[in-house]
Order: structure tokens, then C-alpha cells, then sequence
């Protein structure tokens, strides 16, 4: 409870709770933890996975029932614990990661169903509807055409929409869950500004966000927990990133850009004059041996489409692609996977793992053919394969045949790099790979990527995080619209140099 | 307009394809395009049509049901049996009998569903083997023909003679089947329990977090199937002027075809009964035309699986690819 830093007279906190405790088959998940916001504040709840902070929000919600002793304060009442119930009443509303919407319903269903449609079962009143729903979007200062079917939006604006339900409930206090996970740069500043806006409505917004720069951004205040416990509530004006990382992790992780002499190292992929109408326009680079090379661009620059072509998922118009020498016209995927390309899908939940399936089964799913013993799969060999791969890349798990969603993010991207590593793959293709991955597992992944490079591997590193790219590739290209407009080289330009250049 | 196509692809797709047919038909026969034959086509639909807004509700609530058909003989023929105990009788009574047994059979299904988590794919081709058996074993396959007069008489809504001299007619199937299409339709779009079942079938943890009572909705997208199943069941019945046990045997995978033709999702959260009533007519008007043009009914079978294959793959290809003009903006490269 060190650096205790609060305004103290300002206001009176709309929610605060003291000494909580939650213990879960034996394992301490939240240690006397304190917790406080004040009314229309943007608090930032920090800390890594596994740290607590689902724990407290389901705490704060109902879910859970703290042990006894707890006091928690909200709006003027006191509670041991709370109940669903009392904190939907309360106006306190969570905005899940995965935002419980439904995709077929209109925007106006998906907004208003708590009033209109999740009632007892009577006509649906369909202007009381719209009228709820655009009333709701117009706190945020958004138009939507609130009688379209959700799945023709992106996920940026399902993102507002799961924000305007919350605001139905006559939200006093919103939880945002990883709200820009899965939003490119320019969506999430849009996010920012309404969370801005809420905010100054009134709306007090906890966020809980594994980007650190959005954390310093938009938040007046940071909570940072570790292991369950309360590290301390800090001012957010004076913390950087780094500082924060330190006070989430206990270590300190040193940023230094890569300074490796690839000179003469030979090169491994060649690209010239790579085309796809609508797509990407005339990309040439190469790829040297050892060497990691960062693309970065906002979302729609065609970096993921570019990769996909490079992966044999689709085809160029014109241009052409030499590996380790050979020229290569790939008519699929599994052509681009016997001539040495993997590809680390931008979508690990959905596309890179098979979820349900154990870990063993999503490491060897692409090298099937290495653990063929007469035709057949042998188990032996399964087993000695994903032992090594789990070893060399430090993946901690339980048991080899848990299921993959068992694991924290970071320990997933870790199997899914060691399903491509499986294939002996000599060029390696990372779409955005740490995505919903911790700080302090990012730093484990990037070290995992440094040494590939130096066993050999040309890989290519594609992130809309500028920092990414600056701090883990050896070169940098900038993408937009679908051309390359720029190339830096991290030794020789500023990290604000080129987020500039991005972003501008 | 465009927001119109979007949502409404596979209606369009279907009216297209519906269209292109009967005017093809319509110079390759004489007969197709008279009012008799539009109103042929409606009174021998209907029964379908019955069955599929019924399965309909099923589809969006996530489920699927493959015992309706069978359900509908076995009511048909308790319906006639009890009607023979009681004796008289009349169409209403006759509706609420019938509706009612096919509401319990439904609800079987739901229980199972429900009580068991069984996925219904399972649930229902074991109940539709039980509902099956029974019927047999205690029917020992005998068919019924003393229906009561009620039942069998045609009862004609509306006539007009035509030019030729034959008569074109519309008869009470047609008007029993408006209704449930009507009800239906009601349910579905206007209704917040309709609503739910939409939500449940798309988001079905989304739905449970908002406390959509989940119970609830199992009984009442099957009990719906079942009322209209035994809806049909009577409907049928009164248009074959008997009862045979397995007459409507393997009419399940017929409607589940036009059902997912008109646009439902396997998966749930999804479809329209405007869809479903398309998806029907295609295939009967692709059989009565090939019946017009005197084609041997031992084709039927191939060319309607041929038409509902083409169709499928013309609605499930994106309609801005098919009309570049309705193309959303796309930055220029």
C-alpha cells in the first residue's frame, strides 16, 4: 500500500473497497486488496495475467463473494459483498472481451435489449427501440444506422455499440475488459475519445488494458496489481511505460534497439514488384538471413494481405517471389509450407489454435508428417516432439494434453510459434503476435524471436504497435494503402521519427 | 434501397431464381401460367409451407428438429382416433386436438433437449425413430379411411371458372396456412419472446448473461414446431382423405432443404419466414413444372436437388459480387 497518491478533497470516491480477500481452491487470488474510484474518473487497472484483476471486477459485479471482512462502498451504501442484482440497480455495467453481442440482431436490438426485448413476453416496441438506441449512441456522439444487422460493422464500432448498451443500464460506472484488443491504432484513438466523453458525462470508466501507451493516454489514475495483491494507486501524470512495467512484472526490462551485422549474411526472400489490384501495390523487399524485418502500417495498409500472399493463401496479379534462391509460385498454402514458409496467424483465438484441442494435438498439427512411424501417427514420437518444442521455448503447461484454452495468452502464442517452428521453416511470418499477450510475456516472446533470428530463421515481424517493430526488427518498412512509403533502420532513426510517419 | 439488399439477400436471390424459372416455364408449357395452376400450387404447398415456418423457429433458436414429419403421422392419427371416440366434431375442434398432441411430442423433444443436453440433432433422430416405431408396431401399418365427413370434404374459399372451363380454386389449406405463416411471423418479428429466440440462437451465452430464461426457450421453439407439425398432420390428412402411417416419412429432409434454401441457419440466430415460404415454392414449382412438361417423375428427384444446389450457391455468394453497382466504397489502389 506504498505510494498511496489521492487528491483526498477532490470528491468523495463512488466506489471503494478495503480489504478483500478471494481464495480459490487453496491459491490466494486477491490479498487484502483496496480498490477506489472516484465519480467520472478513467482509472486504469494494471497487471498481468493471472494478476487479480478479473477476480476484483467479478468481485465488484456480484459474481463473487469476497471472504469475510471485506467493506465495500458504492454510491453512498455499504455492502460485505455485492450481488448481480444490486450492481446492475447501481448502474454498474462490464464490458466483457468477448462483448455478448449478437452479430444477426440490428444495432437497435443489440442496444436496447435489457429495456426492450429481454422483458416479459409482450410486442416488441420497435420506435421505443430505436429511440433508446439512438439516444444511447448520441451520449457517445456516434451515428449508426441502428436498424442495419451488427455483422455488417467492424469490430471497432461493435465495440461502441457494447459501450451504448452499457450506457441503457443509466451507467454510473463502466468496467471496460481489454477493450482494444483487437482495434488498429486509429479505431482505438476513436475509442479513447468516447471513453473521453463518457467520462465527462459524469460516467466514472475503469479500463483494463495490456497497451500501456492507451493506459497513459486516457487514464487521470493507474491501480496496479501482481500476484493478487495491491502494488499501489499512482497519479498517471509522471508514470511512463516503462515505469509501469516494472510495477506490474517486479523486474525491469531494458529497451534497446538490435544492432546485428547482417551485411553478408545471404538473403533469404526476394520480393520484387508484388501486386494484388485493391490489395498491395508493387512490394519489393528482401529478407536476409538472421534478420528480422519489421512491417507496421494501420490496419487496411494490406500488411496481413501481403503475408497471405508471401503464405501461398493468395494469389499475386504480378510480381515475383524468390526463397533461399529458387523462385516460387505458390498455389497454396501447403505449397508455401514444404518450400519453408510458416505463417503466425493475426488471429490466434480463432485461426491459429484449434481452442478446444490439446496443446499436444496444436503443436504437431502442421508437421503431421514427422511423427508418421508406418503410416500412422506415433505417440511416441508426438510426445518427444512437443517435449522439445515446449522446453526450447519455455511453454509451461500441465499436462500435454490439456486443452490449449487452458493457458494464458502469452503460453498460447508460444505453442502456436512452435507448431510453424515444428515445420523447419526458413522464413517465419509473426502477423501481430502479441496480441492480448501480457507485458512481461511479450518481452519472453520477442526474446524467443531474437534467437531464432540468430539461429538462422529470416523472419518477418508485422505490428500496428510502432514500439514493436522498433525495439525487436532489424529493419523497418512503412506500409500504407497497400504501397511501401517508407524505410527506417532502428540504429539510425527515432522511435518518434517513425510513429509520426504512421500515425500521421 | 441498399440497406434493403443487404439484408434481404437470400429473399432476392430466391425471387430471381423463382422468376427466371417461371417465365422459362411459362413459354415451355401452357398450363403454368393460368390462375388455376398458381392456386394448385398454393393448395398443394401448403402443408409444407406449415411444416416449415415451423421448423423455421427451431433453425433461429439454434436447434433442429428431424421427428416433425413423423410427429405430425402420429398425431394425425390419434387425432383420428380420438375424434372416432368422441364422434362429430369439427375443424376447430379437430386444430386444437391436433395442435395440442403436437405441442406435447415437441415438448419431448425439448425435455430432452433441455433436461439431457442432448444436442437436438441427436435427441430428435432418436425420437423420430421412437415416434416412428410406435406408430408402426401399434398401427401394425394399417391406414385409417373413415375420417369424418368434416374432415374429408373439400371445403372451397374461393372459385372462379375460367376461360376453358375448368376451375380454379382456393381451398381451406390455403387459409390455414396463412394463418400460421401470419402467427409465425408474428412471433418471430414482433414479439420480444420471438426476439429472444433470435438472440438465443445467435449468442446463446450473450443470452444467458442478459437471464434469458434458456428452458424457456427450448419449449417454446419446439413446442411452436410441434403445434405446426400437428397443424400440418391434420391439413395433410384432410387433403389425402386418409390416414397412412408413413405417408409423411422422410418429408422432414425436404423441408429442412427449403428451410436452409430460404436463408435459416444451421447454427441458429438466423432466418426469415418470407425466406422459408420462397424456399417451399421453389421447389414445388420446380416440380409441378416438370409435371407439366410431362418430364418422367423418376427425374424429379435429380433436377430438384439440382435446382436447390444452384440456388443455395447464387444466395450464399456475396450479392455485391453478383451487382458490382451496390459495392460500399473500397479505397482505390
Amino acid at each position: 500500500m506504498a505510494d498511496q497518491a489521492l487528491d483526498g478533497a477532490a470528491s468523495r470516491p463512488l466506489l471503494s473497497l478495503r480489504n478483500v480477500n478471494m481464495t480459490f481452491g487453496g491459491v490466494k487470488a486477491l490479498k487484502n486488496v483496496s480498490f477506489e474510484v472516484l465519480p467520472g474518473e478513467v482509472h486504469c487497472m494494471a497487471g498481468e495475467n493471472g494478476s487479480g484483476k478479473s477476480t476484483l471486477i467479478k468481485v465488484i459485479t456480484g459474481v463473487y463473494k469476497p471472504e469475510a471482512g471485506a467493506v465495500i462502498n458504492y454510491d453512498g451504501q455499504s455492502y460485505s459483498h455485492m450481488s448481480p442484482v444490486a450492481a446492475q440497480a447501481g448502474g454498474i455495467q462490464v464490458i466483457w472481451q468477448d462483448l455478448a453481442l449478437f452479430p444477426e440482431m440490428t444495432v437497435a436490438e443489440n442496444i436496447a435489449f435489457q429495456t426492450v426485448i429481454g422483458r416479459w413476453p409482450r410486442l416488441v416496441n420497435y420506435a421505443e427501440m430505436r429511440r433508446v438506441a439512438t439516444n444511447a449512441l448520441q451520449r457517445l456522439g456516434v451515428t449508426l444506422d441502428v436498424d442495419l444487422a451488427l455483422n455488417h460493422f467492424p469490430i471497432a464500432q461493435r465495440q461502441i455499440v457494447a459501450i451504448a448498451r452499457a450506457l441503457v443500464g443509466q451507467a454510473k460506472l463502466v468496467f471496460m475488459d481489454e477493450p482494444t484488443a483487437s482495434l488498429t491504432q486509429s479505431e482505438t484513438d476513436y475509442l479513447l475519445d468516447i471513453v473521453r466523453n463518457l467520462s465527462a458525462s459524469g460516467v466514472a470508466v475503469v479500463f483494463v488494458s495490456h497497451r500501456l501507451a492507451e493506459v497513459l493516454e486516457i487514464s487521470s489514475r493507474v491501480t496496479v496489481l501482481r500476484d493478487g495483491g495491491l502494488v499501489g494507486v499512482y497519479p498517471t501524470k509522471g508514470l511512463t511505460q516503462s515505469r509501469i512495467t516494472e510495477l506490474m512484472t517486479g523486474k525491469t526490462f531494458g529497451y534497446s534497439v538490435l544492432r546485428r551485422d547482417l551485411g553478408t549474411s545471404p538473403v533469404m526472400l526476394e520480393v520484387k514488384g508484388l501486386s494484388r489490384p485493391g490489395e498491395f501495390q508493387d512490394v519489393s523487399l528482401t529478407v536476409r538471413r538472421g534478420e528480422t524485418l519489421g512491417i507496421t502500417g494501420l490496419l487496411g495498409a494490406g500488411r496481413t494481405e501481403l503475408a497471405l500472399t508471401l503464405f501461398g493463401m493468395r494469389k499475386p496479379k504480378s510480381g515475383s517471389v524468390v526463397l533461399d534462391g529458387n523462385p516460387v509460385r505458390f498455389s497454396s498454402n501447403r505449397d508455401a509450407i514444404a518450400a519453408g514458409v510458416a505463417y503466425l496467424s493475426e488471429d490466434r483465438l480463432s485461426l491459429g489454435l484449434i481452442q478446444p484441442q490439446a496443446i499436444a494435438d496444436n503443436m504437431v498439427i502442421a508437421s503431421l508428417d514427422k511423427i508418421l512411424s508406418r503410416g500412422f501417427i506415433s505417440s511416441d514420437r508426438k510426445r518427444s516432439l512437443v517435449n522439445r518444442w515446449i522446453g526450447d521455448l519455455g511453454v509451461k503447461i500441465g499436462k500435454q494434453d490439456d486443452a490449449i484454452s487452458t493457458l494464458s495468452g502469452g503460453n498460447q502464442q508460444r505453442v502456436a510459434i512452435a507448431k510453424w517452428l515444428a515445420t523447419d521453416p526458413k522464413l517465419l511470418i509473426l502477423d501481430a503476435p502479441t496480441v492480448g499477450v501480457d507485458v512481461g510475456a511479450r518481452a519472453g516472446i520477442f526474446d524467443i524471436v531474437s534467437k531464432l533470428a540468430d539461429s538462422g530463421l529470416a523472419i518477418i515481424l508485422i505490428s500496428d504497435e510502432v514500439p514493436e517493430v522498433y525495439f525487436n526488427a532489424d529493419r523497418v518498412l512503412h506500409m500504407a494503402q497497400g504501397r511501401i512509403v517508407g524505410e527506417y533502420a532502428p540504429g539510425a532513426t527515432t522511435l518518434q521519427t517513425i510513429e509520426e510517419a504512421v500515425y500521421a | 434501397m441498399r440497406r434493403f439488399v443487404r439484408s434481404h439477400a437470400t429473399e432476392l436471390a430466391l425471387l430471381a431464381v423463382i422468376a427466371v424459372i417461371c417465365v422459362f416455364l411459362s413459354f415451355a408449357t401452357d398450363r403454368f401460367f393460368t390462375l388455376g395452376n398458381a392456386f394448385d400450387l398454393l393448395n398443394t404447398s401448403s402443408v409444407n409451407i406449415i411444416f416449415a415456418v415451423g421448423l423455421l423457429v427451431v433453425l433461429i433458436a439454434g436447434g433442429i428438429d428431424i421427428s416433425f414429419a413423423v410427429a405430425a403421422s402420429v398425431v394425425q392419427y390419434l387425432t383420428a382416433t380420438v375424434l372416432g371416440w368422441v364422434g362429430g366434431g369439427n375443424w376447430i375442434v379437430g386444430l386444437i386436438i391436433a395442435g395440442a398432441l403436437g405441442v406435447a411430442l415437441g415438448c419431448i423433444n425439448a425435455f430432452l433437449i433441455h433436461g439431457f443436453r442432448i444436442i437436438s440433432i441427436v435427441a430428435t433422430i432418436s425420437t423420430f425413430n421412437i415416434f416412428f416405431g410406435l406408430l408402426m408396431f401399434f398401427t401394425g401399418g394399417v391406414s385409417i379411411y373413415n375420417l369424418p365427413d368434416w374432415l374429408t370434404t373439400r371445403v372451397v374459399l374461393f372459385e372462379r371458372e375460367m376461360a376453358d372451363g375448368t376451375w380454379a380454386e382456393i381451398t381451406l389449406p390455403v387459409l390455414i396456412m396463412a394463418i400460421c405463416v401470419f402467427a409465425t411471423w408474428a412471433l418471430i418479428t414482433r414479439t420480444t419472446t420471438g426476439r429472444q429466440l433470435y438472440a438465443f440462437g445467435d449468442n446463446p451465452e450473450g443470452a444467458r448473461r442478459f437471464g434469458i430464461n434458456i428452458g424457456a426457450m427450448q419449449f417454446i421453439a419446439f413446442g411452436w414446431l410441434g403445434m405446426m407439425a400437428g397443424i400440418a398432420g391434420l391439413v395433410q390428412a384432410h387433403y389425402a382423405q386418409e390416414v397412412v402411417p408413413n405417408a409423411l416419412y422422410g418429408r422432414e429432409l425436404d423441408v429442412l432443404a427449403a428451410v436452409v434454401l430460404g436463408g435459416a441457419r444451421l447454427g441458429g440466430g438466423k432466418g426469415s419466414v418470407l425466406g422459408c415460404i420462397l424456399g417451399v415454392l421453389l421447389v414445388s414449382i420446380t416440380q409441378n413444372g416438370l409435371n407439366l412438361m410431362g418430364v418422367s417423375p423418376f427425374a424429379f428427384k435429380m433436377i430438384v436437388g439440382a435446382i436447390i444446389l444452384a440456388a443455395i450457391t447464387l444466395s450464399n455468394t456475396s450479392i455485391e459480387r453478383l451487382l458490382p453497382f451496390l459495392k460500399s466504397r473500397r479505397v482505390p489502389s
